[in-house]
């Protein structure tokens, strides 16, 4: 019975940034995650798909422990950055979250300048002079494919841009900070196409430096971005693998109606 | 088969309309006519001189009300807003926090005259402050306290989640969340519910009665913190009920200037909060 | 209530039965031919050649239909592999068509000559390579992977067909100089059916790989190294390498 709960979930090559054992989560008494036991490339895409309400957002805030900030979320299980349980006794939050950025769904720029908002995290961790904080603005932005538009107006507030810009904002904002891993929950959904083809186009550009860790809907932005790729249906991992195994011939069969979109 | 025909969706609407328009009206007039009647009783009387003089004048009050909604401002906001910040960000739900909200939505509907009495019996007699500038201002402070707290939580309540969220996973703690994004961005509530406060306080009759305000024309401003001051809701009391030989015009001079006076604070934070609003949204 | 998707699988089995009809088509036009072939038929012939052009008309229609659901449909798995499959089917069943007009214009080029001896194995290859077509269609639109294993199998017979007919007629050509002319006619014929059976071979390879989503190649004759599934005909080599 156990052996057919455990999903088909394949170790990617090379060097694993992220990893779970064993993963449980509650809300209340409510089961978000079942027995979620996976490994995460380094400086890859990882897509995380699968319907509405499945687990994958839950998951995803494990890394960062976001979920602590739920009061009724349980989390049981070992969840590995680096090898090291983020969960652990010794671990610094705030740290870890520097570590491990995060993008979210909606774009969520601060009520003040674009400056101010990318140069926030530098400053929460203690940077106050205005040169070396001039240059971690500009490279945050250029890493962000947003630096040409805004460079003119880094005063104005971000308010005032576009959806797709204030998302690329959100991601200059993370960059700041200097990150290892990237965390992103469903950051296109809430955009034009246009707006996701420039936002994927930056993911397949950042991959070269960070690992990144994309939670979608859109089950085609994962077939055209990642490079692994997993299922989660009532927060169980069914399938993980690479993406094009899970996209071409996927083994399990809940996987193959689901991307078929015969699900339901 | 119904017992009465049912009225066509435009006239119930129409009539529906004509019912909050009445209400409305029922508010909105005798308020306006008190106003007014006010106005024409003792408008005539407010001159430069009445305002300005101290013999017999409402300089001492004005000045006298003013050092007590200052002091009771600069007492409870931040106390009050403190709490709020508590409240808000830092307690976690559970059956302690459901008794203080229990306790401050309570404390708000006590009248004003307990307030009084607590505050004759605290700072003046137990605390020995008598009766002064202190503790009339410690008083209010205790007043308004429910008023700050329930203001500045909705405006700490009115900042989005999402902000909060996008400080967190940048690595923030909560108190620097709470310093660099949630009070700035609740800012404007917070400052309404003040001065709104601050308004209710200046208004107060019953608080102060028994904790600061006296009544001299030769000897009014206070030299310190502990003592007394001339007010002007105690003046007003005063001059209505008790001082001899006052002109009727006076007294309704008087309250107009009350009057007036909290209705120019009300229109202060009504102000504050739109030019406040306009700068940041989100 | 529909099914989810219901329209676009209703889609994808229009898209198979068309195809089915495509190969009963050219099954017919290479039914006819061999027999013109045997009957001298010169009408039955031209029934098949002019035939062609219809196939061809349907490898085009088919092809943009698939084309179509490419584009809109978004197919992923199995229905794309479906899809992709049916693409390659046609161009082996247009080709299959295409022999059959080579043989109805052998069988108007000997329709006055008397055979050397009874025609007995080309009809037999004809029978055999028909029912591989059917079959290797059959297998496409019901899903089957036992049917594929059939159609591999039978490819072995006609092998030996060609073969034999190609020993009997180096002897014959070498002991009666006469009748090289039919007979070198009637080994391209041998040669064109081998051809055929080697194309339902690609089609049941290539159902099994809408099954299976492996790209593998079955039938040993079309191994490089042994048989002479490697020789000049490019679609072989490039098929089966």
């Amino acid at each position: 019975m156990a052996e057919a709960m455990k999903g088909i979930i394949e170790r990617p090559e090379g060097e694993i940034k992220l990893e779970t054992r064993g993963l449980n989560m509650h809300y209340d008494s409510f089961r978000a995650l079942s027995d979620v036991g996976v490994s995460i490339a380094a400086r890859r895409i990882t897509a995380l798909i699968g319907p509405s309400g499945c687990g994958k957002s839950s998951f995803l805030r494990c890394f960062n422990r976001m979920n602590d900030l739920i009061p009724s979320a349980r989390v049981e299980g070992e969840v590995m950055v680096d090898g090291r349980d983020v969960y652990g006794r010794e671990v610094d939050i705030p740290e870890l979250r520097k570590r491990v950025g995060m993008v979210f769904q909606s774009p969520n720029p601060f009520p003040m300048s674009i400056y101010d908002n990318v140069a926030y995290g530098p400053r929460l961790h203690g940077a106050q002079e205005r040169s070396a904080l001039d240059e971690i603005v500009e490279e945050s932005l250029r890493g962000a494919a947003l630096w040409d538009e805004v460079k003119d107006t880094l005063r104005k507030s971000a308010l005032d841009l576009s959806g797709g810009q204030q998302q690329r904002l959100s991601i200059a904002r993370v960059l700041a900070v200097g990150p290892e891993v990237l965390l992103m929950d469903e950051p296109c959904s809430a955009l034009d196409p246009t707006a996701t083809f420039k936002i994927e186009e930056l993911m397949l550009e950042l991959k070269e430096s960070y690992t990144i860790v994309i939670v979608t809907h859109n089950m085609y932005q994962a077939s055209r971005v990642s490079q692994y790729t997993g299922f989660f249906l009532l927060g169980e991992l069914i399938e993980y693998g690479p993406t094009v195994q899970i996209f071409e011939n996927p083994k399990d069969q809940r996987t193959d109606d689901y991307v078929r979109g015969r699900f339901g | 088969m119904s017992a009465f025909p049912r009225p066509s969706p435009k006239v119930s609407q129409a009539a529906a309309f004509a019912a909050l328009w009445m209400m409305g009206a029922a508010v909105v007039v005798p308020g306006v006519a008190v106003l007014a009647i006010m106005f024409v009783k003792g408008g005539r009387a407010i001159t430069w001189t009445m305002l300005a003089s101290v013999e017999g004048g409402l300089l001492p009050a004005i000045a006298g009300t003013a050092a007590l909604v200052a002091l009771t401002a600069l007492i409870a906001a931040p106390v009050g807003v403190a709490a709020a910040v508590y409240l808000s960000e830092y307690a976690r739900a559970g059956t302690l926090v459901r008794l203080v909200r229990l306790a401050i939505v309570n404390l708000a509907g006590v009248p004003s005259v307990v307030y009084g009495l607590f505050g004759l019996a605290l700072f003046v007699t137990l605390l020995q402050f008598g009766r002064c500038l202190l503790a009339g201002a410690c008083t209010l402070a205790l007043l308004v306290m429910p008023l700050i707290i329930t203001a500045s939580e909705e405006a700490l309540r009115q900042v989005p989640p999402r902000l909060r969220d996008a400080s967190y996973a940048l690595g923030a703690t909560r108190w620097q969340t709470v310093r660099r994004v949630v009070l700035p961005n609740a800012l404007p509530g917070i400052m309404t519910g003040m001065i709104l406060s601050v308004g209710r306080a200046a208004g107060e009759t019953a608080p102060i009665l028994f904790t600061a305000a006296f009544f001299s024309l030769t000897d009014p401003f206070p030299k310190s913190l502990l003592d007394p001051i001339v007010a002007l809701p105690y003046h007003l009391f005063v001059m209505a009920t008790e001082a001899p030989g006052v002109a009727e015009a006076d007294t309704w001079a008087t309250a107009t200037v009350l009057v007036a006076l909290v209705l120019a604070l009300n229109l202060m934070a009504v102000v504050l909060r739109a030019r406040l609003r306009r700068g940041r949204r989100w | 209530m529909r099914r989810t998707r219901q329209a676009f699988d209703e889609q994808l089995a229009e898209l198979e039965q068309r195809l089915l009809k495509m190969g009963e088509f050219v099954e017919t036009m290479l039914e006819k031919a061999g027999r013109a072939l045997v009957t001298h038929d010169v009408k039955l012939a031209e029934e098949a050649i002019a035939a062609d052009d219809a196939a061809d008309d349907m490898d085009l229609e088919i092809e943009q239909h698939c084309m179509r659901l490419l584009a809109l449909q978004q197919p992923m798995s199995r229905d794309l592999r479906t899809i992709g499959t049916v693409m390659k089917v046609i161009a082996d069943v247009e080709r299959i068509g295409d022999y059959s007009v080579d043989i109805a214009k052998t069988a108007i080029e000997l329709a006055q000559t008397e055979y050397y001896k009874p025609l007995e194995d080309i009809p037999q290859m004809v029978e055999i390579v028909r029912w591989m077509l059917r079959q290797a269609l059959e297998a496409l639109v019901a899903h089957d992977l036992a049917l594929v294993a059939t159609v591999i199998e039978r490819d072995d017979e006609v092998d030996r067909l060609w073969y034999r007919i190609r020993e009997q007629v180096e002897k014959v050509m070498q002991a009666r100089p006469e009748v090289v002319p039919q007979a070198v006619a009637l080994l391209l014929v041998a040669r064109y059916l081998e051809r055929v059976a080697d194309h339902t071979v690609n089609i049941a390879e290539r159902v099994a790989y809408m099954e299976t989503g492996r790209l593998e190649v079955l039938a040993p004759s079309h191994r490089t190294e042994g048989g002479d599934g490697g020789a000049a005909d490019s679609e072989v080599g490039a098929e089966g390498a």
